[in-house]
């Protein structure tokens, strides 16, 4: 690790403006910067923490009944509260307990590993990234493997993720790092069902339009057996090859709907 | 009634308590006045021309002491290979130097290039970051058999290839082994690969070189398996300092697995620099270093021949296997894939026929080395693959045609150079068949079924060799060291005493079951003996902990220490008491003359060696202290026979194990708490093996698996409750304690009965054409097989 100043907002604005430097780097619950910084694989003159800022934390139901989740907020939070279960069993099988009690939301999201777990939740519910500029619908956020829409210096302050009716996510592990090998969410909506797949494109999560379609129809199992997903875009590395992700995508979409609750 | 203390008793590791509550003593935990810390810089190309290496930035950065590079090394000696193979045709092995800092080339990622001594950790790591190297990139050797070929870039250019050495064994036996091959009525053949593992013990290496410029004393500690092995090549070939003035101590040490068997070029260059630099010179390993700098274990590609009459006899076997040496030969490297597995290819069978060939190869790859079994493990796996395939191939039961080839009559010659003491297949295969409900396991696939899971069930068989080693054996087979142990008992006046081993305790827990060994010889409580180890100044020249040798060879020195103490005692009791030698008796820590009931006790003998005023100074000395050195004039052979049951599931090929069942031949076991906890971080590792674990390189050399990121450690939740059982026990017929070892056999003996369950499985699932699946069987394997 390099040196770095660092300091612990505790309001919004002033995070926005210590982040205003380019040198400046916000730190969430530190489980994938501190690493990367540690190896000196990162680099930064200035950690702006944001697990000090109120405004960001904590878990409630809007009135609109979307779930609103601030953007510091700690998986192990979000695995103990009980108005989106299908969430709240995401987040608790996200890495190990030291991880999901340091680990933010607004850190996973704005890192968009491609084999996190909360991109499929976010993109699968239709969840809204709010920013402290903002709002920017899932279905725009998520750009490609640790892509986002995400300006410079810009802090996801909050996400808001419509409930669906039932939803689950199914996680088929990386052996080694236990994130999703392949991981998917389906949502089902009063007005449709949305599935999002993480782990396995080269583009970061996507959305499954063919079995989205088929599912509206029939939300069954069965109506995902006759599907395939392509292999083309689907990432090829020690742990699987392409097809091996493309076939687990469909196996886990199947296991999922079975599963909703 | 179970022993509550002595042999046989299961006595609480006394160790744990200061690990477990922190209190351990690690290398890393000294810290000396006025240390300095070095930082290695590391090649991150696996094969290039050093064309330059610029310091001059890097020196005038904060707090550089001193950096080093290969040039400071010129004339000095690099790290020695402690074993030398002599091929096929009668010549040594090639034999490249190994440079303390490159020299002119860099030949793996993580070969170290420079070394930078600074004041602090950080401000060595700054200025390491600050050399400029200009590296000429040249093509990677990674594939072993592209590597043999001719006109292959090769690792070393003063060698002649790649090749270091290609060893047949035993070649006068090739002729009849080809002709029962010929004669055969069945021949079954196997291709595999034994996957390249990194060892990763809790703690990694550190070095802190010291150096006392008043007596010219060099002092190194390391975390070492043994201490005095490495005193004596660092010293002698090395550094050129006599060991009278080296003193390498390993404290406590937190697990080995064989990676700290080895002189490391890092506890060279500490104890080097600390005296060029006037100062202690410390270097702890980070994770990401070990993964690139710790010998790597097994990595063989194998082609294994059975040979089968009408009658499912074995006739013959026949090997073909390419070992990787990495890019320069470790410590015992030349020693693993030859003498630890050609001499352990007839395993539990009685096959008159066998040979074996290894081609050794120099790749651009980490060195590998012993790892947990070393050797054994390979051929265990090649023999019990093949045997599994010959039974489906010939429609039998694989349990039966093993049991028809058992050897049965010990002590037994093998067709590849050992002889097998004594042992009871039959007895452990029977014991295993108790603990597992064959008959069930219908019953058991049925209801998997329901649940959309395949399952199989997999048989193995191991036996290996331990109790390392006859030295006159070992040397004629190129070992240029011995392998003997020792020990030395001291007694104190008032009866406490303290054995001080040349065996290294690293996890083992040494310091209860040998302490249990000589509490229960003289009759004393286990809290009376204190076992001391790690430390050149203080312990008698020994061999140090590895191929499970420690009970049976450095338990077996101890023995023999303690019997001279008692011999010693009995002639100053029968003083004490004026009766005649012959007639003293010792028991439960009393003296007494036979027939009488006269009596002294342990205290009141240890007190008169030492206050010797009724003493027979005319016939003895005063004080208790005796050493003794053992060479064991065989090895041991525990064996045994182990079972698997997985579930595969169809859709993703994930493999789980739904139950593993041990039953070994250890001879006698001293604590059987101890056994069993080595019985299962065996299985841990040979599952891990089975399963999970997996080091991986491109086509560039770059090791892909190079952080837990990607290399999978198996957790506690991939292992099933494991069944052991030692009950069968075959007490070995040539060392004191009758004991055979217990340390790798669940390594070695676990892979193969995993694979064969994971077979079974698919082959009772329809999928007849997978009849092998190469390790580690991860899910994206496993259901690749089942692709067709
Ligand atoms: C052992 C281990 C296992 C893991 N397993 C999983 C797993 O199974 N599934 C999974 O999904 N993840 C896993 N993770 C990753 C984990 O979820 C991280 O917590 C998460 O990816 C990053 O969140 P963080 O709060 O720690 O962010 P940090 O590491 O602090 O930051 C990550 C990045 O996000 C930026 N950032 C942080 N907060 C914000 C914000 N509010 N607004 C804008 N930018 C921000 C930072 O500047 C940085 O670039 C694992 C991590 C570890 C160490």
């Amino acid at each position: 690790m390099y040196n770095f100043e660092f300091s612990k907002p505790s309001t919004i604005a002033d995070a926005v403006a210590a982040l205003s430097s380019d040198e400046a780097q916000a730190l969430g619950g530190g489980q994938t910067l501190l690493p990367t910084m540690k190896q000196r694989l990162a680099q930064t003159d200035m950690l702006v923490s944001l697990t000090g800022i109120g405004e960001m934390q904590g878990i409630c139901v809007g009135d609109d009944g979307e779930l609103c989740i601030g953007g510091a907020t700690t998986h192990a939070a979000v695995a103990a509260d009980g108005n989106y279960p299908g969430l709240a069993s995401l987040a608790g099988r996200i890495g190990d307990p030291a991880v999901r009690n340091r680990g933010t939301i607004g850190g996973s999201l704005a890192n968009n590993d491609p084999s996190a777990c909360y991109p499929a939740a976010a993109l699968a519910s239709g969840a809204t990234i709010k920013t402290n500029a903002r709002d920017i619908a899932a279905d725009d956020y998520f750009q490609g493997m640790f892509d986002t829409a995400l300006e410079d210096g810009e802090i996801i302050t909050e996400v808001r993720f419509p409930i669906p009716e039932v939803s689950n996510y199914q996680k088929f592990v990386q052996p080694a790092s236990r994130f999703a090998l392949v991981g998917v969410f389906v949502a089902k909506f009063a007005d449709g069902v949305r599935v999002a797949v993480t782990g396995a494109s080269s583009d970061g999560v996507f959305r499954w339009a063919e079995a989205e379609a088929a599912l509206a129809a029939d939300f069954s199992k069965a109506a995902v057996d006759a599907l395939a997903v392509p292999s083309g875009d689907m990432i090829s590395d020690l742990h699987g090859t392409a097809d091996y992700r493309a076939h687990l995508a469909k196996v886990m979409t199947g296991r999922a709907v079975a599963a909703a609750s | 009634m179970p022993k509550d203390h002595g042999i046989g008793a299961s006595s609480k590791r006394r160790e744990d308590v200061r690990f477990l509550t922190g209190q351990g003593r690690y290398t890393d935990d000294i810290n000396l006045q006025g240390q300095a810390y070095v930082h290695f810089l590391r090649s991150d190309v696996a094969h290039g021309v050093l064309r330059s290496v610029d310091t001059s930035a890097a020196a005038e950065m904060p707090g550089v002491v001193r950096i080093f590079t290969g040039t400071d090394f010129e004339g000095v000696g690099g790290v020695p290979c402690g074993w030398q193979v002599t091929d096929r045709h009668g010549e040594p092995m090639q034999e490249p130097a190994h440079p303390i800092l490159a020299q002119g080339k860099v030949r793996y990622v993580g070969d170290a290039i420079a070394a930078v001594v600074a004041e602090t950790k950080e401000q060595a790591r700054n200025a390491a970051e600050a050399i400029e190297l200009d590296i000429e990139e040249l093509p990677a050797v990674v594939d072993m058999k592209t590597a043999v070929q001719e006109g292959a870039t090769k690792v070393h250019d003063d060698l002649t290839s790649n090749l270091c050495y290609d060893w047949g064994f035993v070649e006068e036996n090739k002729p009849a082994v080809d002709a029962a091959f010929e004669a055969a009525a069945h021949v079954t053949t196997l291709e595999l690969v034994n996957n390249r593992l990194s060892p990763n013990p809790m703690e990694p290496r550190v070095a802190v070189g010291d150096y006392n410029p008043g007596t010219d004393d060099s002092t190194l500690y390391t975390t070492s398996q043994n201490p005095h092995v490495i005193r004596l090549l660092m010293g002698a070939f090395v550094l050129g300092i006599p060991e009278h003035k080296l003193r390498v101590v390993a404290p406590d040490v937190g697990g080995g697995f064989g990676s700290k068997i080895f002189h490391y070029v890092e506890e060279a260059f500490c104890t080097f620099a600390a005296k060029a630099c006037r100062r202690p010179v410390k270097w702890t390993s980070s994770r990401s270093e070990a993964f690139i700098t710790d010998a790597h274990g097994r990595d063989h590609v194998t082609k294994i021949e059975l040979a089968l009459d009408a009658d499912n006899n074995f006739t013959g076997i026949r090997t073909d296997t390419y070992a990787n040496m990495g890019a320069y030969l470790s410590t015992f490297a030349p020693s693993v894939p030859t003498w630890l597995h050609g001499t352990l290819m007839a395993g539990n069978y009685k096959t008159p026929n066998i040979y074996v060939n290894v081609k050794a190869v120099f790749t651009n790859t980490v060195p590998v080395d012993a790892y947990r079994g070393a050797g054994r493990p390979e051929a265990t796996f090649q023999l019990e693959r093949v045997i599994d395939k010959a039974a489906r191939e010939l429609g039998v039961d694989p349990i039966e045609l093993r049991r028809q080839n058992f050897i049965t009559e010990f002590p037994y010659a093998t067709p590849v150079a050992v002889e097998y003491d004594t042992g009871d297949y039959e007895g452990t295969m029977t014991k295993l068949l108790e603990m597992i409900d064959r008959d069930g396991f219908e019953g058991r696939r049925a209801e998997s079924e329901k649940n959309g899971k395949l399952r199989g069930i997999g048989v193995n068989c191991y036996i290996e060799a331990c109790g390392i080693a006859p030295s006159a054996l070992v040397g004629q087979l190129g070992a240029r060291a011995g392998l003997y142990e020792s020990a030395t008992v001291r007694v104190n006046a008032t009866g406490g005493l303290v054995v001080m081993t040349g065996s290294h305790s690293h996890g083992q827990g040494h310091e209860t079951s040998f302490a249990q060994v000589v509490a229960d010889m003289i009759g004393i409580a286990e809290d009376q003996v204190e076992i001391v180890h790690g430390d050149t100044a203080n312990t008698p020249m020994g061999m140090g902990t590895y191929g499970s040798r420690s009970i049976a060879v450095g338990g077996s020195a101890m023995v023999r220490a303690t019997e001279k103490i008692i011999a010693k005692a009995k002639k100053i009791a029968a003083h004490l008491m004026e009766a005649s030698e012959g007639d003293i008796e010792l028991k439960d820590g009393q003296f007494s003359v036979a027939g009488t009931d006269k009596s002294v006790a342990w205290g009141d003998v240890t007190l008169a060696a030492y206050v010797p005023h009724n003493y027979p100074l005319e016939e003895i000395e005063p004080g208790l202290e005796e050493t003794a050195f053992y060479d064991p004039n065989n090895f041991t052979y525990p064996a045994g026979a182990y079972a698997c049951e997985v579930e595969v599931d169809p859709d993703t090929g994930k493999v789980e194990i739904m139950s593993f069942a041990a039953a070994d031949d250890f001879g006698n076991v001293i604590n059987p708490m101890i056994v069993e906890g080595q019985v299962h971080g065996g299985l841990a590792q040979g599952i891990g093996q089975a399963l999970l674990e997996n080091v991986s390189y491109d086509e560039n050399g770059q090791l892909l698996s190079a952080s837990y990121m990607d290399y999978t450690m198996p957790r506690a939740g991939d292992m099933p409750m494991f069944q052991v059982d030692h009950s069968s026990q075959t007490p070995c017929t040539h060392n004191p304690l009758g004991v055979k070892g217990c340390g790798e056999a669940g390594a070695i003996g676990s892979p193969p009965s995993v694979v064969n369950a994971v077979v079974d499985a698919l082959q009772r699932a329809g999928h007849t054409n997978v009849t092998h699946i190469d390790m580690p069987l991860t899910p994206a394997r496993v259901w690749a097989a089942m692709q067709g």
